[in-house]
């Protein structure tokens, strides 16, 4: 959590609120932030830290495990409407690569921009070329687009 | 966000549209419990939730849903103090 910390003014930049969610109590929550990840990050955390204590919110999402009793590491990015865009969950000992959540939103922001009139490719960052769906560019991406631009 | 008054009680998060099978079960057979149907998916609404929260100083409840308008980056991990 202390690395989402750390990118908070990169997320909030993007218009993007930031909610961890864990079965910790919020009492928890509060002494991790004041006793550790205020140590690993200037200000603390500066983001909603929520209690999810029976798992309710994490079975309604699919990243509860029953047997452990704790939440796997799912990063949802949900858009201004609360639909669900995109989706990573990952086994507790791998941490996440803010990064490309910050080149998901990105790129999603920009095909919302567009009203969905435009798709970014592999790898797609800000300033590189999109593709524009449409008859004239089935089968001829290989024009515009491969592998070596990403 | 109002300000949560602060008591002993075990409050937890509560998802108001899903099924309420969890209190119709015996808790013997919890581990034996259903998995919710509702389950979170790309191209789909993002199951809203309201729950406590620690925030800047201060005990809040959170609802997802006061955040329509805004992009929402949610990020569940397995537990405070643990080290990845």
């Amino acid at each position: 959590m202390s690395a989402v910390a750390a990118q908070y003014d990169a997320l909030q930049a993007l218009d993007v609120e930031v909610l961890s969610v864990s079965v910790d109590s919020h009492f928890v929550h509060k002494i991790w932030n004041d006793e550790e990840l205020s140590k690993m990050v200037d200000g603390g955390v500066r983001f909603r830290m929520v209690s999810d204590q029976a798992g309710n919110i994490g079975r309604a999402y699919g990243v509860y495990d029953e047997q452990q009793g704790i939440e796997m590491r799912g990063r949802f990015i949900i858009d201004p409407d609360g639909v669900i865009q995109a989706m990573e969950v990952m086994t507790p000992p791998v941490g996440r690569k803010l990064a490309e959540t910050v080149r998901q939103v990105q790129a999603f922001q920009h095909v919302r921009a567009t009203g969905g009139k435009e798709a970014t490719p592999a790898g797609w960052e800000p300033g590189k070329p999109t593709l524009k769906p449409g008859p004239d560019l089935v089968g001829k991406v290989w024009k515009v687009w491969n592998p070596s631009m990403e | 966000m109002e300000e949560q008054d602060v008591s002993c009680s075990r409050v937890s998060g509560a998802v108001p549209d899903a099924p309420v099978e969890a209190d119709q079960v015996p808790a013997e057979s919890a581990s034996q419990r259903e998995v919710p149907r509702m389950v979170a998916r790309v191209g789909q609404k993002a199951p809203d939730f309201a729950a406590p929260a620690y925030y800047q100083g201060s005990f809040t409840n959170v609802k997802l849903s006061d955040f329509a308008g805004k992009w929402v980056m949610l990020c569940f991990y397995p537990g405070d103090f643990t080290f990845v």
